[in-house]
Formats: structure tokens, C-alpha cells, sequence
């Protein structure tokens, strides 16, 4: 028996979940579709993907170091979003725009705001839509997957029926080089549920509100669900704790605010793709969200009017 | 077994809690009685309350049973001695922050029932409320309110539930258990016996589906002595975290929300342990008040878990000692569960009538690293009283006071399920006390 006992607070016991373990659970998720990108683009995606996490990481060590606080790479989190950044990207961008991508999205859009936990936009998301507004050039440029010929076009741009629904679940289809596969990413968000990691209120109504808007207008679904990013971004990005509601109405909210700003953008927009912008300007409405949808407590009483007056 | 089926399920299920290793590793171990110590030392404090007033003196001589401390005022309860001998003086005692006088006595090692103790005779509410005065009973399952207090409700109150807690929701803790298998004479006949006096219509054991051996031993014994109306009945509870805290077991057995600031009385319940039922029946079926306690001694450091009997006023030391001792690496000493119990900082702390259990705990067990939150939500998924641990932490941190008047924290109860999920390892239980705190400092 020790000299000196543990005075301590309760609970004494805690869940074996960490912040790094969930992290670690996001890069398994996302390690199939990644993977698939690679043998899909080549050696070029792979080099994509390897540059953006490198530069993350390296990001957010440099800054710690250089600011004096604590060490905060080992929390994994640098990894997940140098990986869903370089998924975002098509593998031709030049390597040295996609490590300016993985730089902004660290230090600008999450260390600047106070790091983990307090960034009010998803550091991936910013950063992909940073890289779009200054190389509109290199970030539409998309080639067919295992070849070289090179398309500005992916399937939500191009002529109807140019693929079929076998290849756009597949993957077999231009595009960034981890959104591709909407097989591989259900698969990894079915492991995340099953994890527990996330919840499936914000996948569910940010892609059936699309999957409902698409069918009234008219579009493909195919194309619509499958052929750009709205796997990989209602499934990875628009769940990122820090940036989207943490109530279960407030999570309704959000993906059916998503959903709703991705059809328009990709309806009415000039452009041809609208979920990052979506996420971008959902999460900008996330502490609004969560004030107006806290729940009662349970057994809630009204404060008396006296007591009203009193306090 | 047949005529199982008509073990009733939860007529309501709380959103929130979280699920808990059990490791009940004791529930088979058949309890052993713990001959008295050398010394008890018995605190004045074990309940919610005025503390009791000594009324025994040093040089006298003592019985087990024999009244040593008077109750301090109406919520508080009177204390007895566990042990026979002599009164060796009266100190000052602390534990949890709180101190009192405590008694203490040199043991005799003989036991001596004090000679005037007699049945109890009890017909109406008030002879209940007063056998469980004088019996000393407190609320066993670690609250320790007096129950007198809890019985003495006004005759316009119309109770029509008793509601009977077997739920034991604490991981390792099985004194509750094993209460129902060893003494399940008293808990059944105690349980008819309140329910006849108190004139309450309908009564619901209930037991988390972890202690099917309990369930089915209880439902035996009540089948064979039926009453007409069937009014006693047995409900399975979920085994999840904290079935057995007073809100949520009466919404689980009644389906009633007990609102803020109101007690389970106010919705028609009485809420009582099942070792409190047993203890009431011991003292109005022999006058024996309650001086012994069955614990579990269990933990990552205990060599050899098991349930004692043990004397009321005896130190963790003499305890852990007669129970085989505990590892080297024994860091944390911790009266009732790992969840919501108290460390005992030293081992001299003594057990009390509150007391169900004493947790051991290595070193190795608290991640000591904090990291930032993540705004995941566990915490509010997991706090069965739907607040916002986290939120209300950001408030804490940043010193907003009106804020926090909006995060409703007087609800919680600190059960510390949204510190237990955490996944930044975040003393939110914690923080939700320094809120109450903060908040009852600012309406000053």
C-alpha cells in the first residue's frame, strides 16, 4: 500500500475512449477509400495524399513549437484532416499547392482559432475551397481513373448518361481522388456507426434531402448521390464534432441545411459542385443551432414568476 | 419457472445513462461475519443531516445496540453502538470533507446484544416512521437521508407506489445482491409488512436484468405467499447506468417524471433500498438497530474480493486486513463504487450505516492527461438528466454566471456518467459541482 492514497473526484473510473482513438477510427474509415484513389490515379494521388498529411502534421508540430504550447500532434487529428484534405483534391494538382491546402487548413483555419476543439469551420473544407478560389485551374482538372486522358468535367458536369449507376457507385468516374468510390465511404461510415464514432442523423438527412430535391427536380440520382462529393462530405465533413451541432435536432438541422444549399449551388449556382460551400456556411450556423435546440432537462419545471423576478 | 413472464418491464426508459462493466465478480461470494475489532470508531455524522449527540461518556460500558448518540434535530438520526465493551473516549472525525465527533470503542470481542432490546411493535405510519428513528436506518443505498424523515409525509399525500431499489447500478458492488439471496426472508416479509402498514396499494421490486439469480429467488418466495390482489410485483430493470438513482428508477417503474426541487412523494412513490427494507424488518422483528453492514470489498487492488458483515465504526485498515489484504500498488481507497463513491483518503476512515461498499483502486487507473474538448456531445448523450456538461464548462471556464442559470446544473446528480465518457478525459462531474457551488455563492 502506498504512502499517500488518491484523494480524487468521482467518477474513478473512465470510458477507454480517447480523442486520439476516434481520430485513429477516422483514418481506418477513410483508409479504404484512400487507398482506392491510389490505384485508381496512380502514383500521383498517392504522392497527393502523403504531401497533405506530412505538411498537416508538420503544420501543427512547427506551430506548437514555435508558439510554446503543448505538443498536440499525438491527438492524431492533424492526420485526419491532411487525409480528407488530399481526398478532396484531384491527383493532378501540382504537390506544392496541395501542401499551401494542408498549411492554411492547419494553421488558419484551426490553430488561429485555437486549435482542436475550437475552429468554427471544418479545416478541410476551408482549405479545399482556399485552393479552389486561388487554382480554379489545377483544382478542376480531373483525369479518368486508370489513365492520363484529363476531363474538366466530372459526372455532375458532364452530358446525362455518360456513366452508368454500377460505375458511379464503383468509382469508376473522374473526380477528387478519395470521393470517388461512395461504396468504399458507406463502407467506412458504417464502420464509424458501428463505432460509435458518429451518428447518423447528419449522413441521413444531408443526403436524403439531396436525394428528395434531386428526385423532384428531375436530375439523376445516380449522379446526384454518387457522382460528386456528397458521400465523402456528408458522411466525414459535415460530422466533424467541433464544426456541427452537438444536439440531435440541432444534427437534423444542419444536414437538411446542407443538403438544401448543396442542391441549390449545384441547381441554380455557376458552379458545378456545392457541398463544400454548404458545409462551409452550415457551420458558420452551428452555434446558433445549438442555442435554439438545447433540451429541457428532465423533470423541467418553469421557473416560478416570482422566482423569475427574484433571480 | 413458470409465470415468469409476468415480471414486469420498465414502464419507462430514461434517454441517456451509459453502459458500465459490471463486474459483479463477488455476487457468488456467500457473505463471511467479520469478528469485531480491537476498536470501533462510530461518527456522529453517517447521514444527510444534524449530526448525533454523544450521550455515552467515556468508562461505560456498552452493548451492540445500545443507543450512543441522540438525533441531532428532525432530519437527522440516532446512533448505536456496533460492538460490546468500553467507551474509550469521544474524538473528532472527518471524512469527505466533513467532520463530526465520533465514539470509540474498545471491543470486548464478546458481541453482547444489549439486554433491553425487545420487538418492536409498529400498526400505523407513525409506529413505522418511529421503528425506523429508533432503528437508526438511514437511506442505505448511499445517500443516507433519514427515512424517517422520508416516511413522515403529510396524511393528504396519497402514496400509491412503493417502489423498492434492488437496481445496484454501481460497477463491483453486490451487497444489495447478495442481501436478496441471503436474507431474502426479511426483504420479502419487511416488503409486505411496510406495504400492510403503510397502507400502500401497489409495490415494484426493482432489479437490473444482471441479477437474474436475485429476480428469480425474489419471485419464488413472493409467488408462494401471494396476496389476493397480486399488488407486489417484480420488475426487470435494464443493467445500464444509474438505473438506481431515485428519478430514474421511479420514471423506469411508474413512468413519472419527479420534477425539480419536488420529492418521488409528490408523484405518489416511496423509493426504499432493499438492505434498507431487510434492516427495518430485523429491528421491528428483534429491536436490533442497525450496527452492522454487509460491503463488498472489491477494486483492481483488492487479492481477494469478497462480501463481509462488518461492524459499523471499523476502520478501511481492519477491514482490508480481515478481507486478505491488497496489492502494492493500492492508491485509492474509495467507500461505495468507483461511479459516485468517496475517497477515503486514509485508512483509518471507519465504515458507516451508509456505507455498501470499499473499492480498492491501483495507480495505473486514471489516464492523468486532459486533453481539449472536441465538442463530441457524449457528455450530454450520457447525462440521464438531459444537461450539457460541456457547455456548462465553458461557462465555468469563462466566469459566465448567467449563463449558467440557463444550463439548468441544479438537476444534476452527479452521477458522473458525462465524465466517464469523455473522451478528452474532462473532470465535467467535477465541474457540475463547482457550478451548483458557483450559482448558490452568486444568489447569495
Amino acid at each position: 500500500m502506498k504512502e499517500i492514497l488518491t484523494a480524487a473526484s468521482s467518477p474513478h473510473i473512465l470510458h477507454p475512449d480517447t480523442t486520439r482513438g476516434i481520430m485513429s477510427d477516422v483514418v481506418i474509415a477513410l483508409a479504404p477509400a484512400a487507398v482506392y484513389g491510389c490505384i485508381l490515379f496512380g502514383w500521383q494521388a498517392a504522392a497527393v495524399l502523403a504531401v497533405c498529411i506530412i505538411t498537416a502534421v508538420a503544420s501543427e508540430f512547427l506551430w506548437n513549437l514555435a508558439l510554446k504550447k503543448p505538443q498536440s500532434v499525438g491527438d492524431i487529428s492533424a492526420v485526419v484532416t491532411g487525409l480528407l484534405l488530399g481526398m478532396n483534391l484531384p491527383a493532378s494538382i501540382p504537390l506544392w499547392q496541395a501542401a499551401i491546402g494542408s498549411v492554411a487548413a492547419i494553421i488558419v483555419v484551426k490553430q488561429m482559432f485555437g486549435g482542436i476543439g475550437c475552429n468554427f469551420a471544418n479545416p478541410a473544407i476551408a482549405a479545399r475551397i482556399i485552393l479552389l478560389v486561388s487554382f480554379p485551374g489545377s483544382m478542376t482538372k480531373f483525369t479518368e481513373p486508370v489513365s492520363d486522358i484529363v476531363t474538366s468535367a466530372t459526372p455532375l458536369a458532364a452530358e446525362s448518361g455518360t456513366y452508368t449507376l454500377k460505375s458511379l457507385f464503383f468509382g469508376m468516374h473522374p473526380g477528387s481522388l478519395g470521393e470517388t468510390s461512395a461504396f468504399l465511404l458507406i463502407v467506412g461510415g458504417i464502420y464509424l456507426l458501428l463505432r460509435r464514432v458518429i451518428s447518423p442523423v447528419i449522413p441521413l438527412c444531408f443526403i436524403g434531402t439531396v436525394a428528395v430535391l434531386s428526385l423532384i427536380s428531375g436530375e439523376d440520382l445516380a449522379v446526384s448521390l454518387f457522382g460528386g462529393g456528397l458521400m465523402i462530405g456528408a458522411i466525414f465533413m459535415a460530422t466533424d464534432y467541433t464544426t456541427s451541432p452537438t444536439t440531435a435536432l440541432g444534427k437534423a438541422v444542419f444536414g437538411i441545411g446542407c443538403g438544401l444549399i448543396t442542391f441549390i449551388i449545384r441547381k441554380f449556382g455557376a458552379l458545378p459542385e456545392g457541398v463544400s460551400y454548404s458545409i462551409l456556411l452550415m457551420n458558420i450556423l452551428v452555434p446558433y443551432i445549438n442555442r435554439y435546440t438545447l433540451s429541457k432537462p428532465f423533470g423541467f419545471l418553469k421557473p416560478s414568476k416570482e422566482e423569475t423576478a427574484n433571480g | 419457472m413458470d409465470g415468469k413472464e409476468k415480471i414486469l418491464s420498465p414502464a419507462g426508459r430514461i434517454r441517456g445513462g451509459v453502459t458500465l462493466p459490471h463486474l459483479k465478480g463477488t455476487a457468488d461470494s456467500e457473505s463471511v461475519i467479520m469478528p469485531p475489532p480491537a476498536t470501533v470508531r462510530i461518527p456522529m455524522r453517517q447521514h444527510i443531516g444534524a449530526p448525533a449527540e454523544p450521550v455515552v461518556s467515556a468508562g461505560e460500558k456498552v452493548f451492540v445496540g445500545t443507543l450512543i448518540g441522540k438525533a441531532g434535530g428532525f432530519v437527522s438520526a440516532p446512533v448505536h453502538s456496533s460492538v460490546s465493551g468500553t467507551v474509550k473516549g469521544i474524538e473528532d472525525y472527518s471524512v469527505g470533507g466533513q467532520s463530526c465527533k465520533c465514539v470509540v470503542i474498545e471491543s470486548d470481542g464478546l458481541m453482547e446484544p444489549d439486554p433491553y432490546l425487545a420487538p418492536f411493535n409498529a400498526d400505523t405510519r407513525a409506529d413505522i416512521a418511529e421503528a425506523c428513528d429508533k432503528c437508526g436506518l438511514v437511506g442505505l443505498g448511499g445517500a443516507g437521508f433519514p427515512t424517517k424523515v422520508k416516511l413522515s409525509y403529510s396524511d393528504d399525500t396519497k402514496i400509491d407506489t412503493l417502489i423498492i431499489n434492488g437496481a445496484e447500478c454501481e460497477p463491483y458492488i453486490t451487497s444489495d445482491y447478495r442481501a436478496c439471496i441471503e436474507d431474502y426472508e426479511d426483504v420479502v416479509d419487511g416488503i409486505y409488512f411496510i406495504k400492510e402498514k403503510l397502507g400502500i396499494p401497489k409495490v415494484i421490486i426493482c432489479i437490473e436484468s444482471n441479477k437474474e439469480k436475485a429476480i428469480s429467488k425474489l419471485y419464488a418466495i413472493a409467488s408462494d405467499r401471494r396476496d389476493m390482489d397480486d399488488s407486489v410485483k417484480l420488475m426487470r430493470l435494464p443493467a445500464s447506468y444509474p438505473q438506481g438513482a431515485e428519478k430514474v428508477i421511479i420514471y423506469s417503474a411508474t413512468g413519472r417524471r419527479v420534477p425539480a426541487g419536488k420529492l418521488p412523494a409528490d408523484v405518489g412513490c416511496i423509493v426504499m433500498n432493499i438492505t434498507s427494507v431487510a434492516a427495518l424488518y430485523r429491528f421491528i422483528k428483534t429491536g436490533m438497530p442497525l450496527v452492522s453492514k454487509r460491503i463488498t470489498v472489491d477494486g483492481t487492488a483488492v487479492k481477494e474480493p469478497k462480501n463481509i458483515i462488518v461492524p459499523i465504526g471499523t476502520s478501511v485498515k481492519d477491514v482490508l486486513e480481515f478481507a486478505g489484504g491488497v496489492s502494492e500498488e493500492a492508491a485509492e481507497i474509495i467507500f461505495g463504487g468507483p461511479m459516485m463513491g468517496v475517497d477515503a483518503v486514509s485508512e483509518n476512515a471507519v465504515v458507516e450505516k451508509r456505507t455498501n461498499a470499499i473499492t480498492v483502486m491501483r495507480e495505473t487507473l486514471k489516464p492523468a492527461v486532459t486533453t481539449p474538448c472536441i465538442k463530441c456531445g457524449r457528455c450530454a448523450r450520457a447525462c440521464p438528466m438531459r444537461l450539457y456538461p460541456a457547455s456548462v464548462e465553458a461557462a465555468v471556464n469563462h466566469g459566465f454566471t448567467e449563463r449558467l442559470k440557463g444550463l439548468n446544473v441544479d438537476y444534476c446528480m452527479e452521477c458522473g456518467s458525462c465524465s466517464y465518457v469523455c473522451p478528452a478525459k474532462r473532470p465535467l462531474t467535477q465541474v457540475m459541482r463547482l457550478a451548483k457551488a458557483e450559482l448558490r455563492r452568486s444568489k447569495k
